[in-house]
């Protein structure tokens, strides 16, 4: 019954001529485009990033570090700070607030000022972040309950102690022993494990629609990561809350997401179900990832398969493909001149590869 | 809480008592001793002392005991209020110093609140806009406010004032409430007078207090509980004075440990500069004519204050810090 208390909603501008968005999508990125401008030099984080969640769905997003995961979801959330920018592209967001529950709006959260009212009652309420390191992302001298409060505050029209109840309730769904007590606490007297439950509890407490979670798993250790996966799982189940999920660990994604997007120097490379994309890759870049996870049944030990060759640096991007100096099935003459578009493959896969399609940028 | 505070308040009499050990030292510096010199003193003024005045002086302080048998007189008569007597003004040191002790830590607190009242906005608008036109016209003026020395402040506004306005701003009082004893009138004069001894004192300790605020905020600011506190849809404005200003906040406070006495002491020189009625133009004037007692007190006096005000920080600290609270609880 709790998770029907709707919060609060902003009046927000209207665009539906959108016909692409279909009603479940929930969230559809089209050719996202992010940049940090500094002296040394443009880096293009994000660059042309498309994909869609569907309502409940939960999407993994991999890639190696420094791919533009981060970026791709805090350009989503309008959080990017100078001198990054957000330079092109769409965020169309299905909004909540229709009657009897039903789906409100579609609005472009891109045209939105990051700053500005409309965009921060969205972010918070209906779209809600589990950032990539827990352990620093409390203020280490306000208690946990002052913070979680401020939080319910932010969105939702009740008194203080109302608030608390809240965070209490929440705390306590999501596994938190003694939750009262632990609300007097400040972060440095709680463990990891528990202070990710903090901030996924913290994430919850608006009965958000979207759930993003940046790598929620890898500054903690391997048996409480799964039971931390594990209730991410039973709360998307039980919410219908759709979640993406970055991480670079694809048995983490396995295990959880029904849909990936594997990205590459701010590119996505491929995208579709997960076993599609386990089973049947399509992208080199998709294969060369799956072959360098250790296999459990493995008889010999030895060093992990690492991908050849190394990243990039974000300022000298490659001409073409981004991926082609590190392909060993690079086509000369074409992956190392033209840019490759992420294209339906068949009606669940996409890729971006002129090995499986000839469509390229223009320029 | 109480526990630190407890603490921090049951080593007081060590630290006083060792400060006072060090003033004692400083009143037994000079060659000769004290009465010698007085009768000296007197001698030279024209009036004389008889012999059995002179024995009852020498009995009073000791001198033909031992050196601890005479600081254990001086503390003990200390403690009773009685700080001795100025060889040069011949007058008790308790009346001497007692108003201008009162306008020296009047005129410090003043300092200090001016301090912080303009050293925050300028730390947090320069950390938030950095390397706007504020940021760098602040830079520039800090670096003055910095490389300035305050007595040189002090000559030219003096100067300044002198010559545009054709008025003296020296002293704390109007000449006709110099002497006088407080009244209403007295408060408001002060208050007139106050603010340009405020502001020449200030000047030096804002530069350097916005300077240390804006460096801690630009490293709170790439935190990333930054970002959480973003993430949760709080306003900009709203979410950099509630995180990361109170946690760029508590090196300042824990600066104070060391500003509150150098305010205290550090108006020595533009005290005198500015003819202030503070203990700081009596200590210099008390050196040079070697009326140790005085000196002595005036110096124990300061440690007092310096004293008072790393305890204040320490308090303000443990108030705004919990993992300092904890930290100390635990030991
Ligand atoms: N504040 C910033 N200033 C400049 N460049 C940045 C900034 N943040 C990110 N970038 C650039 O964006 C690129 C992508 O960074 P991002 O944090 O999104 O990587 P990631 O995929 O999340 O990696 P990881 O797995 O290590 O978290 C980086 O290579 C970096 O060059
Ligand atoms: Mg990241």
């Amino acid at each position: 019954m709790f998770w029907a208390t709707a919060c609060a909603m902003p009046p927000t501008p209207t665009i539906d001529r959108h016909t692409a968005m279909t009603e479940k999508n929930l969230l559809t990125v089209k050719n996202l485009k992010t940049l940090f401008v500094m002296d040394e030099g443009t880096s293009t984080a994000v660059d042309g990033v498309s994909f869609t969640v569907d309502q409940g769905q939960v999407v993994g997003i991999v890639g190696e570090s420094g791919c533009g995961k981060s970026v791709t979801i805090k350009s989503i959330l309008r959080i990017i700070q100078k001198p990054g920018q957000v330079v092109g592209g769409e965020i169309l967001f299905r909004q909540a607030g229709g009657k009897n529950g039903a789906d409100g709006e579609v609005i472009d959260l891109a045209k939105l000022d990051g700053r500005g009212k409309e965009m921060r009652a969205i972010r918070g309420n209906q779209i809600t972040l589990i950032p990539q390191e827990p352990m620093a992302a409390l203020s280490p001298v306000h208690t946990i309950g002052n913070q979680l409060i401020e939080a319910v505050r932010l969105h939702m029209d009740v008194s203080k102690v109302q608030a608390a109840e809240i965070a209490i309730k929440r705390m306590a769904e999501v596994g938190m022993p003694n939750p009262e007590e632990r609300m007097e606490l400040y972060s440095w007297e709680l463990s990891g494990g528990l202070r990710q439950r903090v901030m996924i509890a913290m994430a919850l407490l608006c009965n958000p629609r979207l759930l993003i979670a940046d790598e929620p798993t890898t500054a903690i250790d391997v048996t409480t990561q799964a039971q931390v996966l594990s209730l991410l799982r039973d709360l998307q189940e039980n919410h219908d809350l759709a979640i993406i999920f970055i991480t670079h660990d694809l048995g983490v994604i396995a295990q959880v997401a029904d849909d990936v997007v594997v990205m590459y120097l701010g590119r996505v490379m491929e995208s579709g179900p997960v076993d599609d994309i386990f089973h049947n890759p399509l992208h080199p870049y998709t294969k060369a990832l799956l072959a360098s996870i250790p296999s459990v049944h493995g008889t010999t030990r030895g060093p992990l398969p690492a991908i050849e060759g190394a990243i990039p640096h974000p300022f000298n991007r490659p001409t073409g493909c981004p991926f082609h100096p590190r392909c060993a099935s690079h086509i000369p003459g074409t992956c190392d001149r033209r840019t490759p578009v992420l294209v339906a493959k068949n009606d669940r896969q996409s890729v971006s590869c002129f090995l499986q399609n000839d469509a390229a940028e223009e320029d | 809480m109480l526990y630190y505070i407890v603490k921090r308040l049951l080593i007081l009499p060590f630290l006083l008592f060792v400060f006072s050990v060090i003033a004692f030292l400083l009143i037994q510096a000079p060659p000769g001793d004290f009465v010698t010199s007085y009768v000296a003193e007197l001698a030279a003024s024209g009036s004389s002392m008889d012999q059995i005045q002179i024995e009852a002086l020498r009995q009073l302080y000791g001198l033909d005991q031992p050196v601890y048998v005479q600081y254990f007189k001086w503390i003990t008569r200390l403690l009773q209020g009685d700080l001795g007597i100025s060889l040069d003004f011949q007058k008790p040191i308790a009346d001497l110093i007692g108003q201008r002790l009162l306008l020296t830590v009047i005129l410090g607190l003043a300092t200090f609140f001016f301090t912080f009242a303009i050293a925050l906005p300028i730390g947090i608008i320069s950390a938030t806009r950095q390397y706007s036109f504020f940021d760098y016209f602040f830079t520039v003026f800090n670096y003055i406010g910095v490389a300035t020395p305050t007595f040189m402040t002090a000559l030219i506004l003096m100067w300044l004032a002198f010559t545009e306005l054709g008025i003296t701003i020296t002293g704390l009082f109007s000449p006709e409430y110099a002497d006088q004893p407080w009244s209403f009138g007295r408060v408001v004069d002060l208050g007139k007078h106050i603010w340009l001894p405020m502001v020449i004192l200030g000047l030096d300790g804002t530069a350097r207090l916005a300077r240390i605020l804006r460096a801690n905020l630009l490293d709170e600011l790439n935190k990333p509980y930054m970002e959480m506190a973003r993430a949760k849809g709080l306003s900009e404005w709203r979410l950099v004075l509630k995180y990361p200003v109170r946690l760029a906040i508590n090196p300042l406070v824990s600066s104070l440990g060391w500003y509150l006495p150098l305010i205290f002491s550090g108006s020595l020189i533009v005290a005198t500069v500015l003819n202030l009625p503070t203990i700081g133009p009596l200590l210099l004037r008390s050196l040079i004519g070697q009326d140790m007692f005085l000196a002595g007190a005036i110096v124990l006096s300061y440690f007092g204050l310096a004293v008072i005000g790393t305890l204040i920080s320490d308090i303000l600290l443990a108030w705004l810090d919990p993992r300092i609270r904890m930290e100390e609880a635990s030991k």
